[in-house]
Formats: structure tokens, C-alpha cells, sequence
């Protein structure tokens, strides 16, 4: 969406004093993306090398011998987190972006009094620490049976997605025409008549937003992952910091387990990083 | 746009008032109603547990049908003046601190790539996306990545060629900026005068003198009230220190290298909408390249600034997966409140105190919000 105004600007002052400034440009933009990718680079290398040629000296080195266990061993480990973390991610995902949907779509087309109000009350369950409900919320889920199942959290996930998917959604609906909803109340649609023919269908961008970011806060979460569930449904976050969390690590596994943790939201990330951004800059509110 | 659309409207409204209004209710009620719940039902809890005993006597924590007490404020009384909670104190002051480097160092550092990517550099897309990739990725993964980094063996001090035994980034306990914090009531008192001071300077530019007497008026009784009797207030028993804790500094460039790339998008985007008219007008006017940016682009990003510091302020606050990852739960140098509550209560079974300090941690975070909400909705109100 940024990507418009790319080509009109530079050449006017190009000419002048050519490329002192260029070079430096682009000098500096060399050194930020050394910060960002030798982190990974460190990542990928020790996930691959043995436990005892990792070492002070050897650090920066490309393995001698390429050590493919280490990959093997970690999934062995987070495996059953990744399975717990597909189902919980999916699952949490599609009923808080159908409910999102529908608040927003009742909140920006059928406006009563105190909707706004109803709606800033509903954002601020978006900032809340959860430190703050989380002791109520455990005691809650366990008196419902649902303590230690992949059940809870998805309960607790979809009920603290709520806020920022109806926020998406509502920016998102605000921006369809109000004189479509009118043409078809005048044709005779109602309240579900409209969200099934005019809103849905115009709804996929604003589904793709809210998916993806979405999934990706809740494939990242932690707290509730170890407050909530017990080991068999923990997710994929709780399984890898219990793998590096040990007293004598050897370091090629957890570079594995964080690979393997981080692939699926990286991959959204990369194939769709335009409506990731998109997500990401609705996050800041902007009513 | 309401106004526009309000003699339209008023038809069908009469028409669909029964049916379809009443849907639009029903449809929002269960989210309503779970989060009136799980969010104010929950903080009243929270909030009622933090004022009881509950699991501060060990054999009633784990019991089924604990004895409860209410015991008031005196969870919170220990927090903040008793001798056994200096931990808490401790964890208070790293985590401003925390927040006070991280939202400078995020906001520096975004700003710049941002600046660098609005001179349209040859492959932008690739630059972008290299600054915001780790945004997708959890704190958990960071923190694993990072702690490696920063291991006395690790990544950067192989790099810099630095002795393992003197450069312990996450476990170091040497700490700077120390102060008592019995003299927290005076530091508090000068920092709100210095505030009202300018509130002070801006009513006087504005011409408001009554605003601006008043606010010089309680600027004066504050700082007297400090240095007498508010300088007697023993807050614990014996002066007790704290400061900045260096271990935090390999956190803080974690968090930075995971959340720069969203003030870089934010205020990419904040660039891009500001139009060249404006830059050529100054440009005409004779502004050089650096006089554009301090008198025409630097303003108009001021509302974005803004936005980010709260976004990232209440990251930080609240945060705890990134710290867990880094340096697990035993490392004290490197405790936030928002781990603390999480070995309080759900390690030590303490809930009443974990409780307390769950509500610390909201008004915290509270204070940064209720404004911020309050403020953009009264700015869509208007429009």
C-alpha cells in the first residue's frame, strides 16, 4: 500500500550532487540489515552444527560437518506443541474473525447510542496486562472443565481477539459506501439479508487482515500457554522455552526448535506481508 | 458524514427499528457480555483478591476451600514499603526504566530506516521487509535467539572479540542511576511541579494567567511540601537502593530488534502521506534538505510519535515472554513485575499478592490507555 509513490520523487535533485549521499544511504541501510540478519544467520549455523562445535572460537564458522539431527531431535521435542499450537491457532482464529466481523459490521452500519462507547470498553480489553485477570481466568476455566485442554485456551483466545478484530473490521466496514446499506434496505434486505449479500462478500481484504494477524498473535502467545494448559496441550511457544530453558543447553537445539517455531508466521509473513503491515498499522488504533 | 446522511437515513430507521436494530443488539451482546467478563468482571476479582490473605498462609493456598480474609491494602502497603517485597520494588524500576529505553531506542532507530527508505532506495522491498521480519516472530523465538547471542560464548562477544568473564550481558549485576527509594515521594513531587511548570509557561503563552497562577501556585506547594514534611516519609524502615540494572541493556536491544520495524512502518507510512507540495513549497522558500525535515515533516509526524510511544509503552509494561526466554525465571537482575506476578502466584501459590501485583500493573498500564482511547475518541466524535 505504501509502494504508490515509489518512482516520481528522486530524479529532481539527482543531478546535482550525485552520489555521495546515495552511497551513504545505502551504506546505512547495509549496517540496520547486518543488525537485523546476523541474528539469523548465528540462528541457522548453530542450529546445524554439532553440540561440541559450538564454542567461543567456532561461533561465527559455517559447520564443518552439517548436523541435520539437531532438527530432528527438536521436532521430536515441539512436535506435539506444534500439532496442539495448529489447533489452537486455527480454531481461535476463525471464531474470533466471525465474531469480529459481526460487531464490526453491527457497529459501523447499525450505529445506536453508545455504540462508540460500547466499543472503546470493548478496545481496552485489547491493553489490559493479562497479569491483571489472570488469576480470576484460571480459576474460571478450571471451574468449567476446561483447565489443562487445548478448550481453554481457545476460550481465552477467541475472547481477547475479540477486541482488536472488531476494531479491524469496523475501520475496515466504515469505509463501504452507507449508500450501498440503504439501496438495500430500500430493496427490502434486513439486518442479515445485508451482512450475507453487500457486506460479506466485500469483506475478504478485511479477512485476510484480520486472519493473519490473528493467527500470528496467536501461534506467538506465551502467558496463556503456560498459565492455562498443562504439558500435552501446551503450544509451540511453551515447548520451545522449556527446550532452551534448561541448565546445560546444548545450543544446536534450541536454534532448531526456533526454527521449526518460527516457520508458519515467517511464511504468512513473506507471502503476505503487504496485509501483515496492514494488520499491523490498524493495531495503533487510528478510530 | 453523519450529518450528511442523517435525513436519508431517518426512513428506513422507522422501518427496520424493530427487527433489524434489535439484531444488530443481539449480535453484539455475547461478545459484550464475555467481555464484560473476562475483562471488568475479572480486573473486580482481581482487585477484591488482591485486598485478601489468600495463599499468603502457604496451607490455605493449595486447600480446596481456602480461607479467605480481607485483609485491605496490606498487600499493597508490603509491596511498596515492606521489608520482605524490596524485589518488587526493584522490578518496578527496571521495568520504567526498560520502557523509558525502549521507546527512545525504537522510535530513533525506525525514524532513521524510515528517513533512509523514504529516499527511495534501489529494492525497497527487500530493505522493508529484511526491518520487519522479526516483527512475525514471537518473543519466545527472539528471546531464544538473543540469549544465545549474548551467552558468555555467544554470538557477540565471539564477534567483538570481548572476554567472556567480564562481559556476563544477561547476568551482570552491576546497576547505575541508584537512588533510595524513601526519596521516591521527593523525586515524584519535582517531577509533577516540573510538569506544572509547564503547563505553567504554556498557559502564559496562551494568555491564560489565572491557569497559569494556579499551576505555579501548586508547582510551589508541592516542592515545599517535598522538602518538609513529604521528606520525612519513611516508605521502608531502612534506605533501601535501587537503579538501573546493566543486565537489562541485552534485553532492551532484543525487544528494539524485534519492535523497530513497527515504528519504521508507522512512520513510512506517516512520510509517504505527507504530500510534495508541501516539501517543494519550503524548498521554494528556500529551506534546505534538513530545514524541510525540522519545520515541515518532523510536526506532521508528531501524532504518529505519539501513537507509538503508547503502543510500545504498554508492550513494555506488561512485558514477560521475552524476559522468560532470555534469562528464565531465576534471574533477578533481569525481573520485570509482570514475571514476578507470574512466579508469585502461579509458583509460589501466593494469588493475593500476585493479585496486587497484576492491578499495579494494570494501572500502570492504564495510565498510558484510558487517555490515548479517550483522546482518539474524542477526535472521531468531532470529525
Amino acid at each position: 500500500m505504501t509502494t504508490t509513490a515509489t518512482t516520481p520523487r528522486p530524479e529532481v535533485t539527482a543531478p546535482r550532487r550525485p552520489d555521495l549521499s546515495r552511497i551513504l544511504v545505502y551504506l546505512a541501510l547495509l549496517v540496520a540489515a547486518l543488525f537485523f540478519l546476523v541474528p539469523v544467520y548465528l540462528l541457522i549455523v548453530t542450529a546445524l552444527k554439532t553440540p561440541d562445535a559450538i564454542g567461543l572460537d567456532t561461533t561465527w564458522r559455517l559447520p564443518s560437518v552439517w548436523n541435520w539431527a539437531s532438527f530432528s531431535e527438536a521436532w521430536s521435542k515441539v512436535s506435539g506443541g506444534l500439532r496442539n499450537s495448529i489447533i489452537l491457532a486455527i480454531s481461535a482464529t476463525a471464531l474470533s474473525a466471525l465474531l469480529g466481523s459481526l460487531n464490526g459490521y453491527a457497529l459501523s452500519k447499525w450505529k445506536f447510542r453508545g455504540a462508540d462507547l460500547l466499543f472503546a470498553l470493548m478496545l481496552f480489553g485489547m491493553f489490559i496486562p493479562y497479569q491483571a485477570v489472570l488469576i480470576p481466568l484460571f480459576q474460571f476455566i478450571k471451574s468449567i472443565g476446561l483447565y489443562g485442554s487445548i478448550g481453554g485456551l481457545i476460550l481465552a483466545h477467541v475472547v481477547y481477539g475479540l477486541p482488536i478484530t472488531t476494531l479491524i473490521f469496523r475501520n475496515y466496514y466504515s469505509e463501504v459506501p452507507d449508500a450501498l446499506v440503504e439501496a438495500a434496505l430500500i430493496d427490502g434486505a434486513g439486518f442479515w439479508g445485508i451482512y450475507r449479500r453487500v457486506i460479506f462478500p466485500l469483506s475478504v481484504p478485511g479477512f485476510v487482515v484480520v486472519v493473519i494477524w490473528q493467527f500470528t498473535q496467536v501461534w506467538n502467545e506465551f502467558l496463556f500457554g503456560v498459565t492455562l494448559a498443562n504439558p500435552s496441550s501446551q503450544p509451540i511457544t511453551a515447548a520451545l522455552a522449556q527446550l532452551s530453558g534448561g541448565q546445560a543447553v546444548s545450543w544446536n537445539l534450541p536454534m532448531a526448535g526456533a526454527i521449526l517455531t518460527a516457520i508458519p508466521t515467517l511464511l504468512v509473513y513473506i507471502v503476505l506481508g503487504r496485509y501483515f503491515v496492514r494488520g499491523l498499522l490498524a493495531g495503533s488504533v487510528k478510530g | 458524514m453523519a450529518r450528511a446522511s442523517i435525513p436519508t437515513k431517518a426512513a428506513p430507521r422507522r422501518r427496520s427499528f424493530n427487527s433489524d436494530r434489535l439484531w444488530s443488539l443481539v449480535v453484539l451482546l455475547p461478545s459484550a457480555v464475555l467481555l464484560a467478563i473476562f475483562v471488568y468482571g475479572f480486573i473486580l476479582r482481581s482487585g477484591y483478591l488482591s485486598l485478601t490473605d489468600w495463599g499468603n498462609d502457604p496451607a490455605q493456598a493449595l486447600s480446596l476451600t481456602p480461607v479467605i480474609k480481607f485483609t485491605g491494602l496490606s498487600n499493597y502497603s508490603n509491596l511498596f514499603g515492606g521489608l520482605l517485597d524490596s524485589r518488587f520494588r526493584q522490578d518496578l524500576v527496571s521495568t520504567l526504566f526498560f520502557t523509558a529505553f525502549f521507546i527512545v531506542a525504537c522510535l530513533g532507530l525506525g525514524l532513521g530506516l524510515a528517513m533512509l527508505l523514504d529516499r527511495n532506495p534501489k529494492g525497497e522491498g527487500l530493505w522493508r521487509t529484511i526491518f520487519l521480519f522479526p516483527m512475525s516472530l514471537s518473543f519466545i523465538v527472539t528471546g531464544t535467539i538473543w540469549r544465545w547471542m549474548l551467552q558468555p560464548a555467544g554470538g557477540v562477544n565471539a564477534l567483538f572479540g570481548l572476554d567472556p568473564d567480564r562481559h556476563a550481558w544477561l547476568t551482570s549485576n552491576a546497576s547505575i542511576w541508584r537512588f533510595d527509594w524513601n526519596k521516591l515521594p521527593l523525586i515524584t513531587a519535582v517531577v509533577v511541579a516540573l510538569v506544572l511548570l509547564g503547563v505553567a509557561s504554556r498557559a502564559r503563552q496562551s494568555g491564560n494567567r489565572t491557569q497559569m497562577w494556579v499551576a505555579i501556585a501548586c508547582a510551589a506547594l508541592l516542592v515545599l511540601w517535598a522538602f518538609t514534611l513529604g521528606n520525612s516519609v519513611k516508605m521502608t524502615p531502612v534506605p533501601e537502593y535501587h537503579g538501573f540494572n546493566l543486565a537489562f541493556i541485552g534485553i532492551i536491544i532484543a525487544a528494539v530488534w524485534q519492535m523497530s520495524g513497527y515504528t519504521m512502518a508507522l512512520y513510512l507510512a506517516g512520510l509517504r502521506g505527507i504530500p510534495d507540495e508541501l516539501r517543494e513549497a519550503a524548498r521554494v522558500d528556500g529551506a534546505n534538505e534538513w530545514g524541510i525535515y525540522r519545520h515541515v515533516i518532523f510536526p506532521l509526524l508528531a501524532p504518529i510519535t505519539l501513537s507509538a510511544m503508547i503502543i510500545l509503552g504498554h508492550i513494555s509494561l506488561k512485558i514477560f515472554d521475552l524476559v522468560y526466554a532470555m534469562t528464565s525465571l531465576n534471574n533477578l537482575n533481569t525481573e520485570v513485575p509482570a514475571l514476578l506476578m507470574y512466579i508469585t502466584a502461579f509458583q509460589g501459590n501466593q494469588f493475593a499478592k500476585g493479585a496486587a501485583i497484576g492491578m499495579v500493573l494494570l494501572i500502570l498500564v492504564a495510565a498510558v490507555i484510558v487517555p490515548y482511547l479517550a483522546s482518539q475518541f474524542r477526535r472521531s466524535d468531532r470529525s
